[in-house]
């Protein structure tokens, strides 16, 4: 007999609902709530990508070829906004975190579903409020996603509507965090103390910290422009009186941060998939579960390294330079365990695992030429070039989307209750990896030797690395578009998945796929640490009321 | 109510965390919630401290200007208003409902007369000339141009909040009405008070340091 999931019956805000649209976009369902985000947030990324691939192909020869210099600031911009504050930020934690994170606990929701609604819809404020500069005609804004006054005081670009999508969206954050910080104090299963949760779990912690500690910080600096444009306050503004240096260190005392934001739960998939395909309990449990903590921590304490060439005292260099550093440690402690559970298990190259490995690659890159950056002499040096377009493309889609990438095929039998094609899901990845290498390294190079960023044109000897960067990104549309596919295909005749597909350990893996409405039938008692195998099988098992047999 | 219960492998019971009526829950998110407030605040004084630092001068001038009776008036309301809004929470959980929903009552009556004493406040200065990007105070010195318009972004952030705080009593006692809220079940009302006390709290710093460093 087949369970009926939570795909065919839901909880809405208003009881219930005979209209399917009616029952998604109301549901209180964390799971259907996911699935909004998830939808949603990748149509963004495509838009975004879009504009990325427009770029690349103006840049492709020195020169103007097809777009204005003001398109192209204008198009920079939307690329940078939609992928961090529509895409990335709200990302991970929102979309699969939202769907897992209960499972993992072995809890039938969130603690406030309707909060969790309420997030969403305030998403979907933000998107549409900070797009709708594309058809008003005003055209979007040119000012970067960071939005430096005072020239995002003074620009004719409609600014206006991305500083109020940005403080909506930051609205929408807040609520999910301090939605996932109450759930994780609350409603662990009953035995699960704070280290026998999965890692997900934890890096989900720390995100929510952050989100809850550092948005009001750029909420609150955003409405300042809004303000400093709508009425003139000044507070940004050197003509009076204002300091445009201080919006700077306002905006990296969130920015920074949320750079971990993106990337925390990111290593949560990490952590998640590396003991699953080496069956193998992972190395190191504690200090990977720490060092999340302290990389939340000391994150708040480099926003300096923004702004080495920007008017600050040589003091401040210095010691923003040295806590930078200091951040590579906890990362570096997570990477060697993640090596020491590989070093010796029995690898398992299914396409999570691939992503994984690819990803953990590609970070390590991201994240020495990030040490780099983060040395003072050399950053004056690199700031502002394609050196450091190159490094956050590299921690960032490199590292945090192939992870997210590797955690979507990971939990797609769970979600879906179906299986995608194994061979296509690692074409893709080859696609995707030898693309996304080919895109980006050459830009280390353009950097290095002085190339500027955010600008439509190059000198005639930057040539070729743009030409074999060009080249890289086809093959990267064409690996994304190689997993929609493959996705798609699932969907409509992929196999059975059954509960387990991947002999998984955490809770998630022991209820049906995809999850019945409330999650668990029985809440289970845990009294086992998150990832124990014996002999390559799971060492926890469950009979069907959630009683463990052995 | 059936507690619901989880087994372990000796087949002891332990209690499972019952996420619908999670008072304590409620309790902690909502603290969390006034953290994000204070953060977002903090960064408001931090800006308003390093501006005071450089032109202290210049601050205290204009801060001169503000009428401090109309400002310490308002500062005395607000104390009384979270005596007065903590006692009702008290009064509710006592049974008292009656009670109980004339304190809110005269809470709100009271953020009422503190908007409208911020509205006089504000008008004289608007007559004055004294509002951002007016040609009087572009004429003015730089750190005078920076105290008002901190001064209006603060106070007006603060007065949004007291807006803020008088929807939420009405909806208190709305709530109250239909038996939502009940001396067993006061978690709302007492969010609404900690809630207030925080926006109270918030003006017992705003105060001195917009009125008081002039006098
Ligand atoms: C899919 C492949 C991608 C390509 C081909 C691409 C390409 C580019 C290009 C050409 C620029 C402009 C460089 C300049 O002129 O300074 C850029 C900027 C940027 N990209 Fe991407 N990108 C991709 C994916 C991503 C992703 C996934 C993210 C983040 C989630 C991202 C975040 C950014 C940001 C924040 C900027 C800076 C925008 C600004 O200067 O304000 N990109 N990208
Ligand atoms: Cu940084």
């Amino acid at each position: 007999m087949k369970m009926s999931s939570f795909y065919h019956e839901t909880q809405t805000v208003f009881g219930t609902h005979k209209n399917p649209i009616l029952q998604w976009i109301f549901s209180i369902d964390h799971k259907r709530i996911a699935l909004l985000y998830m939808g949603v947030m990748f149509t963004l990324f495509f838009f975004a990508v879009g504009a990325a691939l427009t770029m690349r192909a103006e840049l492709f020869s020195p020169g103007s070829q097809f777009l204005e210099p003001q398109t192209y600031n204008q198009l920079f911009t939307f690329h940078g906004v939609t992928m961090i504050f529509l895409f990335i930020v709200p990302g991970i934690a929102a979309a699969l975190g939202n769907f897992i994170l209960p499972l993992m606990l072995g809890a039938r929701d969130l603690s406030f579903p309707r909060l969790n609604l309420l997030s969403w819809w305030l998403y979907i404020l933000g998107v549409v409020t900070g797009l709708s500069s594309l058809v008003t005609g005003y055209g979007f804004a040119d000012t970067g996603w960071t939005f430096y006054a005072p020239y995002s005081i003074r620009t004719d670009a409609h600014v206006l509507s991305t500083l109020s999508a940005a403080f909506i969206l930051g609205l929408s954050s807040i609520l999910t965090g301090i939605n996932f910080v109450v759930t994780i104090h609350r409603l662990r299963a009953p035995g699960m103390s704070f280290f026998k949760m999965p890692l997900f779990v934890w890096g989900l912690y720390a995100t929510a910290w952050i989100q809850v500690l550092a948005t009001p910080v750029i909420g609150i600096t955003l409405l300042l422009v809004i303000l400093e444009r709508t009425l003139g306050v000044g507070i940004f503004d050197p003509t009076k009186g204002g300091d445009p240096i201080l919006y700077e260190h306002l905006f990296w005392i969130y920015s920074h941060p949320a750079v971990y934001l993106m990337i925390l739960p990111g290593f949560g998939i990490v952590s998640e998939v590396l003991p699953v395909f080496t069956r193998r309990t992972i190395f190191g449990y504690h200090s990977i579960a720490i060092s999340s903590a302290s990389i939340a921590g000391i994150g708040y304490l480099v926003w300096g390294h923004h702004m080495f060439t920007s008017g600050m005292s040589d003091t401040a260099r210095i010691i923003f330079s040295f806590l930078t550093f200091l951040v590579a440690v906890p990362t570096g402690v997570k990477i060697f365990d993640w090596v020491a559970t590989l070093y010796k298990g029995s690898i398992i190259l299914a396409t999570p695992m691939l992503w994984i490995l690819g990803s953990i690659i590609n970070f390590t890159i991201g994240g020495l030429t990030g040490v780099t950056l983060g040395a003072l002499g050399a950053d004056i040096h690199l700031h502002d070039t394609y050196f450091v377009v190159a490094h956050f493309h590299y921690t960032i889609l490199g590292g945090v989307i192939f992870m997210f990438i590797g955690g979507l095929h990971y939990w797609y039998p769970k979600i879906t209750g179906k299986m995608y094609d194994e061979v296509r899901g690692r074409i893709a990845f080859i696609l995707m990896f030898i693309g996304f290498n080919t895109l980006w390294f050459p830009m280390f190079l353009a950097g290095y030797l002085g190339n500027p960023r955010r600008y439509f044109d190059y000198l005639p000897a930057f040539t070729p690395f743009h030409q074999i960067a060009g080249i890289g990104a086809i093959f990267v549309a064409l690996g994304l578009m190689l997993i929609v596919y493959n996705f798609y295909r699932g969907l409509k005749n992929g196999k059975e998945a059954g509960p387990n597909p991947w002999r998984g350990t955490t809770l998630e893996w022991h209820i049906p796929s995809p999850p019945p409405l409330e999650n668990f039938s029985k809440i289970p008692y845990v009294d086992f640490e998150p990832y124990e195998y014996k002999e390559g099988e799971p060492l926890v098992q469950f009979d069907e009321n959630f009683r463990r047999v052995h | 109510m059936n507690e619901e219960m989880a087994y372990d492998m000796q087949g002891k019971p332990h209690r499972v965390p019952d996420f619908h009526e999670d008072y304590d829950g409620g309790k902690l998110g909502f603290w969390i919630f006034l953290l994000t407030e204070a953060m977002m605040f903090g960064a408001l004084f931090l800006l308003f401290a390093i501006y005071f630092y450089r032109y202290t001068e210049a601050f205290a001038t204009s801060s001169g200007m503000l009428d401090v009776w109309l400002g310490g008036t308002n500062t005395v309301i607000l104390l009384v208003s979270t005596y007065t809004m903590g006692l009702g929470t008290l009064m509710m959980r006592q049974g008292k409902i009656r009670v109980s929903v004339i304190l809110i009552g005269l809470t709100a009556l009271m953020a009422v007369t503190f908007l409208a004493i911020k509205a006089v406040e504000w008008s004289m200065d608007i007559q004055h000339g004294l509002y951002p990007n007016s040609g009087v105070l572009d004429a003015m010195d730089k750190g005078e141009i920076l105290f008002w318009g901190l001064y209006f972004v603060m106070t007006g952030l603060h007065g949004l909040h007291i807006i803020a705080g008088i929807a939420l009593m009405v909806w208190v006692s709305l709530m109250i009405r239909s038996g939502s809220v009940r001396p067993d079940h006061i978690i709302v009302m007492k969010n609404v008070t900690l809630y207030w006390d925080f926006v109270h709290l918030i003006w017992i710093v705003l105060f001195p340091i917009f009125y008081m460093i002039g006098v």
